[in-house]
């Protein structure tokens, strides 16, 4: 396969890779039914913090196994992953998690309908399901970049349940395409804060993913407005699922709060996941006005093992970008990427915290382009605080270089 | 007819085939696939990068 021996890193490692994580990887197909068993907790013991079982685990335990268990030493060589990617155990567990993601929804939906609950328990289990329907948009993503069919049907029916269906077209043809440029908006600008971000980035993924299709179609010369727009058919499962849900359910009012915010928190984690993964990244422009090509450098890679291993490895995202089509088994780490401090759940705590966030990255940005403030993409409001501040580790670098 | 390989992910557009999906019928000429087209599997690049592989069919006989 070309697209292994055009690997930035390729390395002559003769195929002799055992993959120690292979069994391990069920953890990302349960760990979206962690809110079920908080429910079975819940019934067992009458506590209703248990309610908030996902949410507690998702920002402070898993945070502190990544600090504890660190980076993941495993790291297939080029000559394993052709083999990695037929092998089909790998591909049915992704298949597997579409399911959990379903029964996860529509079990706490019945639970909260008939269970007595507390307004603050209702609120607290929304939490906890949004988490888990951020990671449905994880399973859609790995699936629906599979050149299979079957797989991208797939990809759709689990997009559905967090009402995010266009996100098949959004990302696949327009984020990875214009990652890491001014023209994505799903890539944050330094000193954007997350709430900022989230209000360009959320009307703007939906607009291009309409766009998108529209142009196809009419190279096609079919309706926008019609099956035919890959938007739509998983747009109609969404609607029926929830109305589904609550004519079955009753139109309780608390499964009428329920349903919205345990969405807009699903939608919320992929807008943390976005925010975090090209934070001031900036691809440069060639002579012919294009961008140069998406590289590993151009994505925050975490390479810690306990929250990769709930994520299909979504976290060595370097290596996606760079095959988008490669599949999770297979991502590997490279030496010399930007680094993330902690994974995806700590980063996604934090991000909630502006201050905190940019004191954080800010400075690790800077590294990345060497000091060149002119090499980051810098959100304009931002602009005059971030030079005042980092502008002398320009001069520094000019200084060191000369 | 020719065909053009994605140098990342090895997708393939043969111009006897086309790419339906796409909007591009079979025997659509790749010279008129627009130059800002990304690949349909990858979409990291776009048509100016792809690598010509020769002629596809018997003969690569042009239709």
């Amino acid at each position: 396969m070309s697209t292994i021996a055009r690997n930035p890193s390729a390395d002559n490692a003769p195929d002799r890779y055992v993959d120690r994580k292979r069994y391990l990887w069920m953890l990302s197909v349960i760990w979206p039914a962690a809110p079920l068993i908080g429910l079975y907790l819940v019934s067992q013991t009458g506590w209703g913090i248990f309610y908030a079982l996902t949410l507690i685990i998702w920002y402070g335990i898993i945070p502190i196994f990544d600090g504890l268990f660190g980076n993941d030493p495993n790291n297939p060589p080029e000559a394993a992953v052709a083999r990695l990617e037929a092998d089909r155990y790998y591909r049915i567990l992704t298949y597997l998690t579409v399911p959990v993601h379903y029964a996860s929804l529509i079990v706490s939906a019945w639970w909260v309908a008939t269970q007595p609950m507390a307004w603050w328990e209702v609120i607290a289990l929304a939490f906890s399901l949004g988490i888990v329907n951020g990671l449905a948009l994880n399973t859609g993503h790995e699936l629906g970049h599979k050149k299979r069919a079957f797989d991208r049907w797939m990809a759709k029916i689990v997009l559905a349940v967090v009402g995010y269906g266009h996100f098949f077209i959004e990302h696949n043809k327009g984020h990875h395409r214009d990652v890491a440029t001014p023209e994505d908006p799903a890539t944050s600008r330094m000193g954007e804060s997350i709430y900022k971000f989230s209000l360009r980035e959320i009307p703007g993924a939906f607009r291009r993913a309409w766009n998108l299709e529209k142009v196809r179609l009419e190279r096609v010369g079919k309706s926008e407005w019609s099956l035919s727009n890959e938007i739509i058919p998983p747009l109609l499962l969404s609607v029926a699922i929830y109305t589904t849900l609550i004519l079955v359910l009753g139109p309780d009012p608390k499964l009428l709060v329920f349903l919205p915010i345990q969405m807009a928190f699903g939608w919320w984690q992929l807008t943390s996941a976005n925010y975090i993964e090209h934070y001031g990244l900036l691809r440069e422009k060639m002579a012919d006005g294009r961008y140069e090509r998406a590289q590993p450098r151009h994505s925050w890679n975490s390479n810690h093992i306990a929250s990769n291993l709930i994520l299909f490895h979504l976290q060595r995202h370097s290596d996606h970008h760079a095959h988008p089509t490669r599949s999770y088994q297979s991502l590997r780490d490279f030496r010399d990427l930007p680094e993330l401090p902690t994974g995806y759940p700590g980063m996604f705590f934090i991000a909630m915290v502006p201050p905190i966030f940019w004191s954080v990255m800010d400075r690790r940005v800077v590294a990345w382009a060497g000091g060149d403030l002119g090499k980051i993409q810098i959100d304009p409001a931002s602009r005059k605080r971030i030079t005042r501040k980092y502008g002398r580790a320009r001069e520094a670098a000019r200084i060191a270089a000369e | 007819m020719a065909r053009y390989q994605c140098p990342d992910c090895s997708y393939v557009y043969d111009e006897e085939k086309g790419e339906a999906h796409e909007g591009f019928p079979p025997h659509t000429p790749w010279a008129q696939v627009p130059d800002d087209w990304a690949c349909p599997d990858c979409a990291v690049r776009d048509k100016p990068d792809f690598i010509p592989l020769g002629m596809s069919g018997i003969g690569g006989v042009a239709a």
